[in-house]
Parts: C-alpha cells; sequence; structure tokens
C-alpha cells in the first residue's frame, strides 16, 4: 500500500472508531426492550435539599413553533420579573420537533433544559432514560392532585398505570369541531332539516345526527360541503382523525395485555372505519385528501365546510377576526358526537413539560423550581389566560375558564373523555402501519373496512411480539 | 537597501523567518492546500458513506441510547423479503419510466422546436425554462391547488365542472370511484412538467453543436429531412440526451420533495416511492437507522447498476 494512502485510512479508521462509540457517558442501566421498562433514569427530588442553583440565570425550554408557544414565553417572563432567572422558549417547526430534539438526546445533550414533548414520545424517552423521573416531584409537592387525572396518564405517566411520571402536563389538547353558527341557526335552513330529518337542527349529539347534519350540508352546486376532516398520511393525521369515530365506537388499539387481534379488527373498530370513509365519501370539501389542520382550517375560513375537525389549539385562529374575517364571529364549537351507544371519546393531542435528564443537577433543579412554580392555581389560571389549555382542575372547572373563550367549554369537556395511540418506542412501526392502511381504504377507497382493519392487526401484532409486548 | 545592510540583517538573524518560508518546499505548499479539502471531503462524504455502509449491517437506531448491535446481512435480507418494499420499488419503477420516458420525448421535440430562430424565441426558451427553477416544495404547494377538484384549472381545463364528477388526481379517484394509479400518474404528470426543461436544455446544446456541413452534404445528396434526422440529428444528440436522461433517471429515483408536498406517499401507498420511504424509516417517529441505512444502500446500488448500464450505452454511442 502507498505510504500516501496511509494517513486518509487512518483518519477514516479514527472516526469510524470515535462513531462506534456513541457516547462516553454510561448506557442506560437497564436494556429497553422489552419496552415497557423505562431505564433507571435519575430521580428528582421531592423538595430542593439537593443542588445550589444560585448560578442559574437562565432556563431553555424547547417546544414547537406555534402559538402556545408564545403564550408560555409571557408565562416565562413572568417568572423573570418574579425571580430574575430568564426563561427562554425556542421554537421549531412542527415538521422537524421530534427529530430536532431526538437527535440532541441521543448525543445526551444538553441544549435545553426542559421539553415540552408530545405524548407519544414518552415511552421512547423514558426508555431511553432521556426524560428526568419526576414522579416524587409530583407526588411530595402535591402536583399530582392538581391536575385533570387524565391529562397526568397521558401526558406524564410511563408505563400506563405504572404511577411513574416524566412530565408535567401542560398543553392540554384534544380533537373536536368547529361548526358555522350562521348555518345552524339560520331560521330556513332549520325548518328544512327538521322536515327532512324529523328532529331539530341542533349541535349534534350522537354520530348519526352528524351524519345527517353533513349530508344536509354538502351542496356541491353552492360550493358548500358538510365536513372537512383529517385525511394526511405523511405522519399521524389520519389516524388521529380516525380516532374521533374510533373511540366512541366503543374500539381501541389495544386490550390491557397489548392484545391487538381481535381488538383493533373487532366489529367496532370496522363499523368507525366504515362511518369515517361514509363521511369522506359524501361530504368531505373538495381536495382534502391530505389534509391536517392548517387545510382544516383553511376549509373553515373560505366557508367551504360546514363543520370541521380540529385540534382546539388550532381554533383560535377561527375566531380571529384577522385570520378568519368572514366567519370569525359565527363560530361555534362541539365536543365529537357519541358512539352507537352513547360512549364519547376523542384523539389526544397536547404535551407535557419535561426535564431533561441530561442536564447538570443544578440545572435540573431550577428546571424543577419552574414547574413548581408553573403549576400554581393562579399560575395556572394566568396561563389560561394568555390562551394556553391549561390541565389544572382548579382552572378547568372555573366559570371563568369555561367561558374565555368559545371553544373553552367543549375542550373542558373533551378532555374527560381523551384516548391516545401507542407511546411506546415502537409507536413509529404501528403509526405507519395505520397510517397506509387507513389512507388505502379511506381516501383511496381500496378494499374493505374488515379486510383493512385486519390487516393493521396482524401486522401491530407481529410488530408487538418482535419487540417483546405480546408473548 | 544596500548589500551591506542586507548581510548585516542576515549575520543578526532579522530575515531569519523570511528564510524559513522559503524553505517551504513546493511539496509542503501542495500539502497545504491539498489537505483541508481532503479533510472536509472525508468527513462530509466518504466517513458518512462508510459509516453508513458499517451502520446498515447493525441493529441501531440514531436516537436510542445503545451501541449499534451487528446483525450481518439481517436488514438486507428483511428489505429483500419484504412484500411491501418490492412494492414501493415497483412503483418507483413505474414512475421512473414513465417520468424519464415523457420527458424525453417532450424535451427533444421542444428543443427541435426552440431550435429555429423566430421572433421572441429567446423569451419563449427562457419561459420555457422557469418550471425547473422553481423549488419543487413551491411546485407541489401550487400544483395542490391546480389539482383541486373544485376550483383547480386543471379540472376546468379538462372540462370538469361538477367536483363530486370530477376526477380528483391526488385522491386517485375519478367520481368518486377509486382509479388504479391515478395519484403517482398525477405526480408524475408534474415532475414531467418540472424537468422536461431539463432534457431540453441539453438536447438544445446538443443540436447547436452540430456543423452544418453535414446537413449540407445531406442535401447535396438529396436525402430526406427524415433521413437528415434519424442519421445526423438522433445520433449527433444521443450523447447529450444520454447523460439527461442518466440524471433524470437518477433524479426519479431519488424523487422525495413533490411527492411529500402533493401526497404524503398516499393515497395508501399508491405514491409510496421508495426514497419517500426511506425517509419514513429513517426519521417520523421511526428511527431505524440500520435497516434505514440498509436500504439506501439497496436504492444506491440499483441506481449504479443503470447508471452503468447508460455509461456503456453512451461510450458506445460516443464510438458510433
Amino acid at each position: 500500500m502507498s505510504r500516501k494512502l496511509y494517513l486518509p485510512i487512518l483518519l477514516i479508521a479514527a472516526m469510524l472508531l470515535l462513531a462506534a462509540c456513541p457516547s462516553a457517558a454510561p448506557a442506560p442501566a437497564e436494556p429497553a426492550a422489552p419496552a415497557d421498562q423505562p431505564a433507571a433514569a435519575t430521580e428528582a427530588p421531592a423538595e430542593a435539599p439537593a443542588a445550589d442553583t444560585s448560578g442559574i440565570d437562565e432556563l431553555s425550554i424547547l417546544w414547537a413553533q406555534w402559538d402556545p408557544a408564545d403564550y408560555l414565553q409571557q408565562v416565562g417572563n413572568l417568572y423573570e420579573e418574579e425571580t430574575g432567572i430568564k426563561v427562554n422558549i425556542v421554537q421549531e417547526p412542527w415538521g422537524s420537533f421530534f427529530d430536532l430534539f431526538a437527535t440532541e438526546m441521543a448525543s445526551q445533550g444538553d441544549t435545553w433544559d426542559m421539553v415540552v414533548g408530545d405524548s407519544q414520545w414518552l415511552g421512547q424517552m423514558a426508555t431511553q432514560g432521556h426524560y428526568l423521573d419526576i414522579t416524587n416531584f409530583l407526588v411530595d409537592n402535591g402536583i399530582k392532585d392538581t391536575v385533570v387525572p387524565a391529562t397526568l396518564v397521558y401526558y406524564g405517566e410511563y408505563p400506563t398505570g405504572s404511577g411513574t411520571y416524566w412530565a408535567y402536563p401542560t398543553e392540554g389538547d384534544a380533537d373536536g369541531f368547529a361548526y358555522r353558527k350562521d348555518l345552524f341557526e339560520n331560521p330556513d335552513e332549520m325548518a328544512a332539516f327538521e322536515k327532512e330529518f324529523g328532529y331539530p337542527l341542533d349541535i349534534p349529539q350522537d354520530y348519526d345526527q352528524f351524519m345527517d347534519i353533513a349530508k344536509f350540508f354538502t351542496r356541491p352546486d353552492d360550493g358548500l360541503y358538510g365536513v372537512a376532516i383529517y385525511t394526511q398520511k405523511d405522519y399521524d393525521a389520519l389516524t388521529m382523525g380516525y380516532e374521533n369515530t374510533l373511540f366512541p365506537f366503543g374500539a381501541d388499539w389495544k386490550d390491557a395485555d397489548n392484545n391487538v387481534m381481535g381488538v383493533i379488527n373487532s366489529p367496532e373498530a370496522v363499523a368507525a372505519a366504515e362511518y369515517y370513509r361514509e363521511l369522506y365519501d359524501c361530504c368531505q370539501a373538495p381536495g382534502l385528501s391530505n389534509a391536517f389542520f392548517s387545510e382544516v382550517n383553511d376549509a373553515m375560513i373560505s366557508g367551504q365546510a360546514a363543520m370541521g375537525m380540529n385540534y382546539f389549539a388550532f381554533f383560535p385562529a377561527l375566531v380571529n377576526p384577522g385570520t378568519n374575517p368572514d366567519y370569525y364571529d359565527k363560530m361555534g364549537f362541539f365536543q365529537n358526537p357519541a358512539g352507537p351507544s352513547g360512549e364519547r371519546g376523542a384523539a389526544l393531542g397536547g404535551q407535557g413539560l419535561s426535564v431533561v435528564s441530561h442536564i447538570s443537577p443544578e440545572r435540573q433543579q431550577a428546571a424543577l423550581d419552574f414547574i413548581k412554580w408553573f403549576s400554581q392555581d393562579d399560575m395556572q389560571a394566568k396561563w389560561a389566560e394568555f390562551g394556553g389549555y391549561t390541565t389544572n382542575q382548579a382552572v378547568f372547572e372555573s366559570e371563568e375558564f369555561l367561558n374565555a373563550t368559545p371553544y373553552n367549554r367543549a375542550f373542558a369537556q373533551t378532555m374527560q373523555n381523551v384516548k391516545d395511540f401507542w407511546n411506546i418506542p415502537e409507536f413509529g412501526q404501528l403509526l405507519e402501519v395505520a397510517q397506509r392502511e387507513l389512507s388505502a381504504y379511506i381516501v383511496g377507497g381500496e378494499g374493505n373496512a374488515q379486510d383493512t382493519m385486519d390487516r393493521i392487526a396482524e401486522e401491530h401484532d407481529k410488530i408487538l411480539r418482535e419487540a417483546g409486548y405480546i408473548q | 537597501m544596500t548589500a551591506i545592510s542586507q548581510a548585516q540583517k542576515e549575520s543578526t538573524g532579522q530575515v531569519q523567518p523570511r528564510r524559513q518560508r522559503r524553505e517551504l518546499s513546493d511539496r509542503a505548499i501542495l500539502n497545504l492546500f491539498i489537505w483541508p479539502t481532503l479533510i472536509l471531503l472525508i468527513a462530509w462524504n466518504l466517513f458518512p458513506l462508510i459509516y453508513s455502509l458499517f451502520l446498515s449491517f447493525t441493529d441501531y437506531s440514531a436516537i436510542a441510547n445503545k451501541a449499534p448491535t451487528w446483525v450481518g446481512f439481517q436488514n438486507y435480507a428483511d428489505i429483500l423479503s419484504d412484500p411491501q418494499m418490492w412494492k414501493y420499488f415497483a412503483t418507483t419503477g413505474r414512475y421512473a419510466l414513465v417520468t424519464v420516458g415523457m420527458q424525453t420525448i417532450l424535451g427533444f421535440s421542444l428543443a427541435v422546436l426552440v431550435q429555429e430562430k423566430f421572433k421572441g424565441s429567446g423569451l419563449v426558451t427562457t419561459l420555457i425554462l422557469v418550471p425547473m427553477m422553481l423549488s419543487p416544495v413551491v411546485v407541489g404547494m401550487f400544483w395542490k391547488l391546480m389539482y383541486n377538484p373544485s376550483f383547480g384549472y386543471f379540472n376546468f381545463l379538462l372540462g370538469f365542472r361538477n367536483p363530486s364528477t370530477a376526477p380528483e388526481m391526488l385522491a386517485g379517484r375519478f367520481a368518486g370511484q377509486p382509479v388504479p394509479n391515478l395519484a403517482l400518474w398525477a405526480v408524475a404528470l408534474v415532475d414531467i412538467w418540472m424537468w422536461t426543461p431539463f432534457v431540453m436544455l441539453l438536447v438544445l446544446s446538443g443540436l447547436k453543436a452540430i456543423p452544418d456541413y453535414l446537413y449540407e452534404a445531406a442535401v447535396i445528396d438529396r436525402a430526406s429531412s427524415w433521413f437528415q434526422f434519424w442519421r445526423i440529428t438522433v445520433p449527433q444528440v444521443m450523447p447529450l440526451l444520454m447523460i439527461a436522461i442518466l440524471f433524470r433517471t437518477i433524479e426519479a429515483f431519488k424523487s422525495f420533495d413533490l411527492v411529500m408536498g402533493l401526497t404524503g406517499g398516499g393515497p395508501g401507498d399508491q405514491t409510496e416511492l421508495i426514497a419517500v420511504n426511506l425517509y419514513r424509516q429513517a426519521f417520523l417517529g421511526q428511527w431505524r437507522t440500520g435497516r434505514a441505512s440498509a436500504l439506501a444502500y439497496i436504492i444506491l446500488i440499483v441506481i449504479i447498476a443503470i447508471s452503468n448500464l447508460y455509461i456503456r450505452y453512451l461510450n458506445q454511442a460516443k464510438e458510433d
């Protein structure tokens, strides 16, 4: 070999060696698989005996780029006024939010002290030791009892039912519906509807009524359609949209033992898929074959749709004269209608605030101090006042909160019935199957609901068995 | 400066640094320029290439706090035995065939048309080139609007006024009924619209380089226009045309941004090209870095194999 080649080869070999040892720090004590077992993470102190936080004058929180992050910055400014510690909310576009945070965690980075992360991330972040276990902190400081129980389960607990918490429920969110009050309250429309269906036109109480209303308002000649619902295939939108029929129809992704065969392809789940497909076929505004929150809001703002499915966090744009000049004062909101057996349910959105485990004990303590301050009832009231969707039980039930916006009451009702997709580390693989199959059946119009749900069940079963969740 | 003062300075060592610089050999200067570039190349190109090859033989997730585990050819075997992956390869093959085929025919035709000088030909040529200058994401966004069944130009130009009886291209339906691969052809159409000018540009430069005396000789021999086209124009342009086809084939196999902007790979997996699926496995909540690396290498091998075929043909065309 030529001498000239030695140096480049040595360089490459050195880089490979470096890369083969991804971290200098010790790996988590517990292996991740089966991933239901969280890594032995650092336990947060309940009170503050620990680290001296006097040297810390700035805290950094990563969140997605959207309005609630601006509201949290306002809360952070109040914290700075009170304590002198600057709180900096770093906003990253939704499309790269998870990738950015995940890669930083892979390198055990300490760029941010806290993250307002999605509920689906919990399993991955907990099992891989990136989140600080804040169970004792939440319990001993009484914070656990201040939040709506369902939100603590979905935004903070992993594994589900374990009583181990990794996040403080910060931004509650779920799917609901916006509707055009000017259409629903128009006397001519009301009379025509009652004549056709035999009951008065009002906010739909169940999905049968919802379908009637959607069909009633579908008038292609007038450029008006019954609904705008989620159909996007890119990431999780269609699956989340389908959950808004799946849960009220009495079905779920799994049973208590993580079994999926006979669960996600149960008659209820199949009926929910058939319903969603019928809704898309009959009444979806044209062109919304790959639609998520912005497309749905656009359909409402342009007056194309009578009812629009969306996360509550995206409803402020609909009552803002700046973004919805024609219909901002004609928007009403309601929770998902009940399913055939009267059951309610909605897809969960929202995020919890977690402390990054790779930061120093002093910074961890400072982060916990912020959470403790932020979780107080009066601060949660402020958070709600700025526009954040609090999960604080006391604020949640107050008349002041319920009447603060046209959608808060529907939001409060919805949050009592939320459910979520899988939050285990393999959620991405499970999601890809659901998105692909549901998209083919609902948007592409291919095959039938039973075959679709059977395929999802089979592939989910395979993934879960390989990962050790089902023996 | 006098010779004496120079000698004095040399004796006191004042010009020592200058002498040292002079001692830098040509080889040293060469190394000084080459090595920074070489190190950058190794760090940004060669290292990721080799490291991802290593990762393709491991069970590894870039976000997991675990070192890669060696699994040999398991990832390759899993991918090659997965019927779903073959489906994505077949979809990509169909897409590449249609887009490159149409771009070649249309690009060649346009080049022949704009080759002749006419009033405003420069402006027309520039306008034709506009699509390929746009960002694929922007193109995806506005074609999404053009395909809209209720207010989009596409259906309007086809004569459809009622959305419920019109094609919904990106949903793969016509009058509400599913049409196999309609969404794929809709995406292919946008790709053809965007990249035909690229083929045209290369062919045009080939056409302009054909010496006039070849045609003059043909005219003297009373050769027909058709004969001139097949025996002079096509063979002369062929090397550049093959390069255009090679580039477009490689790009077709890597198509990603346009598809994500238009359909996100849906409906179902109608437009799930292999590059889109690679992204899905590497990121989007899955983070199966080892498997995604293996898939990337399989795609690379396919592209190299196809490119080799083209290059062989290209060399043959040059020799002829």
